[in-house]
């Protein structure tokens, strides 16, 4: 019974302590950059090395540099697990201490938090993920995703498909094949790739994993052992990525012909499948590997004292998650070249994301010389800025960097997504018109 | 000492019958409603309603919708997530094509389209009990679930597939979409939760209500009671249903402000089933309790080590609150088979005869 007596309290005690606990606020004198990271969960494989390349990056500021025009970053992580709700609660929860960016990492939850961008003044960096029609500046003022959309994705895709067939014309009656992950990010690339389809003349299938059967997708291979398409493309995240390319070696198709989005390209992705997962293609927009001075800043700096594991560090999507917090890290310096302040907002930053202008120049005294494209085309009405990728290949150890870089197809793109975006605010009636003046500095 | 009733004399059938017997729980409620209705508007921040108050409000909506099929009529059931978004896309349709009715009464009426599906799903039950219902009841997950994600039409055709929550006014006031105030949405979750909850009470108190419970504690006997048992089981579907499509329809509108198809996974039946076990089988204070539980331990486990100046990764938390979460069911399951509610019950027993306990 003592027991019981003890439940009780302690149940009484939970529900009488969650209002009780609501979060302080942060001091005043530093820049609160909230992380949303997932190193639970079924997307933690994919989740992890971005989540350690974010905050290394931040931290080595802060460690190195002392931060950014000497404020310190208040750099905080909150899991999400890939979780829609647990995002929501993350970002509920954040609010409270000043963000002056959001980084969802995870399609759903960018789209519940684009509405709220404006309302709330916190700007949302999705870098390459999220809603491909927020690139529109003019609709979604708070909202970028540089440097560069699905749709753009899939053209450079279509672009290096139809080298290796010497030229666009000779698509016609193939066929392609599309897997992907059945949700938001997946399905987005269909209606451009079904317009290529009609454009060229070849045809489609489509083979949607569904995200309970992401490990499992041999009935999708069997049907595309059937169909025999002559390419492979695929959308894929987190657990769904090294099962296809375990499941394309298993079904001996040949794997240079098959060509995944940036984001079914870390290593994990190909290491499972052996020597079989040799020749997988994806995209990539910056570079891999530790040959850079900033990374060895971060190698010097915070390897050891962070949750990084030694022989991961560098690799294809840690360095994304640098490169996201380059993008991050850019954005809060133009804020404060902008405002003349040092202590920046969440609407000084979106400034600083619109004016965002990462030259080769500037790459390279960011300790990151050629490490990716110069950012050059976002703008006020281009919050993204169809910047180029380039293919990469698999060997079998590592990424192999085998094309130059390839521009998207934004006169195909360009029109799709203001289409989108217009629908997207007829759909949300009381949407609001943009008010933010222009802060480009073009 | 608390629940001295020397005095409450009962004179009538009526007083003898309410839900409230002992004055103390008549002012015990009226102080949670007084609460609830004034003081966590007035006092709490945006964090608290937004992030607390309305998902529990809401869960503890869906919890009593389970309740009324599992605990009361002792159906089981692996479909309430299903069920939730049957209420969610119902409502996203309703508000499309007629967006000036008010957005309140599409969330109520979106109930009846969940009822509907619940109904047709619930034909089995008549032969079936047990394991094999909560096997029919896992297909209409799956199967819901797969038109969620298949067909377009549901969401207008949205490219994301994913339904995007319009703004909606409710007398000048904005209630729904990224524009409303917490506040607003707090108060009309509360309002529906509250006076559902009370027809709920009623209905369980009531000839049904009996009708059902007689049915889950045996149904031969039930039957040659009179009772038909194919209308009563379709009927607790029904009603089962009509309250996880309101939940569902309050969760994409008033709390998440858009939702894929995979919000009403089979994760999201479980959590509910949970709270409902957790809470207690056949008890309405038992869903408000089983929610605040389930859905409140991970949010105060997130805060507490911060709270406490022991500041831990976000990862190592997330790990730690499913640790705790999981044994702590595992807990209350040996201690105390029948939920929370029961719990609450011994502990007013043990207070009406305090401090000389016989």
């Amino acid at each position: 019974m003592r027991l019981k007596g003890l439940m009780i309290g302690a149940v009484l005690g939970v529900v009488a302590g969650v209002p009780a606990l609501a979060p302080a606020a942060l001091a005043q004198d530093s820049i609160y950059v909230p992380l949303f990271s997932y190193r639970t969960g079924p997307f933690a494989g994919s989740g992890i090395p971005i989540a350690n390349g974010m905050s290394d990056y931040l931290n080595m500021l802060n460690a190195r540099d002392g931060g950014i025009g000497g404020v310190k970053l208040a750099v905080e992580e909150c899991e999400t697990g890939y979780d829609t709700k647990k995002g929501v609660e993350c970002y509920e929860s954040t609010k409270a201490k000043n963000p002056v960016i959001t980084n969802p990492y995870s399609t759903g939850i960018t789209l519940q938090l684009i509405p709220k961008a404006a309302v709330d003044k916190i700007p949302v960096l999705s870098m390459a993920y999220g809603l491909s029609a927020s690139a529109d500046g003019n609709n979604f003022p708070w909202v970028f995703n540089p440097p560069a959309t699905y749709w753009d994705g899939l053209s450079i895709i279509m672009k290096y498909i139809a080298q290796k067939e010497g030229g666009f014309d000779k698509l016609k009656g193939k066929t392609i094949g599309y897997i992907f992950f059945d949700g938001g990010y997946g399905r987005e690339p269909i209606p451009l790739l079904e317009q290529f389809a009609k454009k060229y003349g070849f045809t489609t299938k489509l083979y949607p994993v569904p995200a309970a059967e992401m490990q499992n997708q041999s009935a999708q291979w069997l049907n595309v052992r059937r169909d025999k398409p002559a390419w492979m493309i695929m959308w894929g995240w987190g657990a769904m990525n090294p099962t296809a390319v375990r499941e394309a070696a298993r079904t001996n198709f040949p794997m240079d012909k098959f060509i995944g989005i940036w984001w079914s390209g870390g290593e994990d992705d190909a290491r499972p499948a052996g020597d079989g997962g040799k020749g997988y293609l994806t995209l990539n927009f910056h570079g891999v590997g530790s040959n850079y001075p900033a990374l060895k800043d971060i190698e010097k700096h915070v390897l050891g004292k962070s949750q990084t594991e030694k022989e991961k560090f560098a690799e294809n999507l840690y360095n994304r998650g640098v490169y996201n917090s380059v993008l991050i890290a850019e954005a809060i310096r133009n804020a404060q070249a902008i405002t003349k302040k040092k202590v920046v907002t969440g609407e000084d930053v979106r400034k600083g994301l619109e004016s965002l202008h990462i030259t080769d120049a500037r790459w390279k005294e960011l300790g990151l010389p050629g490490f990716a494209a110069p950012i050059v085309n976002v703008s006020c009405a281009d919050h993204n800025g169809h910047h180029a990728a380039y293919v990469q290949q698999w060997d079998g150890k590592k990424w192999v960097k085998t094309t130059d870089w390839i521009t998207p197809m934004k006169e195909e793109v360009r029109p799709l997504l203001e289409a989108a975006s217009k629908d997207y605010v007829e759909k949300n009636t009381g949407w609001p018109k943009r008010t933010e003046a222009c802060t480009d500095n073009k | 000492m608390l629940y001295r009733e020397a005095g409450q004399f009962k004179t009538n059938y009526v007083a003898d019958q309410a839900i409230f017997p002992i004055r103390q729980d008549r002012i015990g409620i009226a102080v949670i409603l007084l609460i609830a209705f004034v003081a966590i508007p007035y006092f709490g921040d945006d964090f608290l309603l937004q992030a607390v108050m309305i998902p529990f409000l809401i869960y503890a909506l869906a919890s009593i919708g389970l309740n009324l099929l599992t605990g009361y009529t002792g159906l089981l059931s692996l479909g309430t997530g299903a069920f939730m978004g049957v209420g969610a896309y119902a409502c996203y349709k309703l508000t499309s094509v007629w967006p000036d009715v008010n957005i309140i009464v599409w969330i109520v009426c979106s109930g009846f389209f969940a009822a509907a599906v619940g109904v047709l799903f619930g034909l089995p039950s008549l032969r079936i009990k047990g394991f094999y219902l909560a096997i029919a009841t896992l297909a209409a997950q799956f199967f819901l679930q797969w038109c969620f994600v298949r067909i377009p039409w549901l969401v207008n055709y949205n490219v994301s597939n994913a339904i995007e929550v319009p703004q909606r006014k409710f007398l000048d006031m904005i209630v729904t979409g990224p524009s409303a105030t917490p506040i607003a949405r707090y108060l009309i979750v509360l309002t529906i939760v509250v006076a559902m909850t009370w027809i709920a009470s009623n209905i369980v108190h009531g000839r049904i209500g009996r009708m059902w419970m007689a049915i889950r504690d045996q149904d031969i006997a039930a039957e040659l009671m009179g009772i038909r048992l194919l209308r009563t089981k379709l009927l607790a579907f029904a009603v089962s249903s009509f309250y996880c499509g309101v939940a569902g329809a309050m969760l994409v509108f008033l709390w998440y402000g858009g939702a894929e198809a995979d919000t009403f996974n089979i994760n999201q039946s479980f959590f509910v089933l949970f709270m409902v076990i957790i809470g207690g089988l056949g008890s309405l204070l038992g869903s408000y309790l089983g929610a605040a539980l389930i859905f409140g331990l991970p949010i105060l486990l997130r805060i507490l080590p911060d709270a406490l100046g022991m500041p831990m990764h976000s990862a190592t938390i997330e790990h730690l609150s499913f640790l705790v979460v999981g044994a702590l069911i595992i807990f209350f399951l040996i201690v105390e088979p029948h939920g929370l509610a029961r719990m609450w019950q011994i502990a007013k027993q043990k207070l009406r005869v305090w401090p000389f306990p016989y």
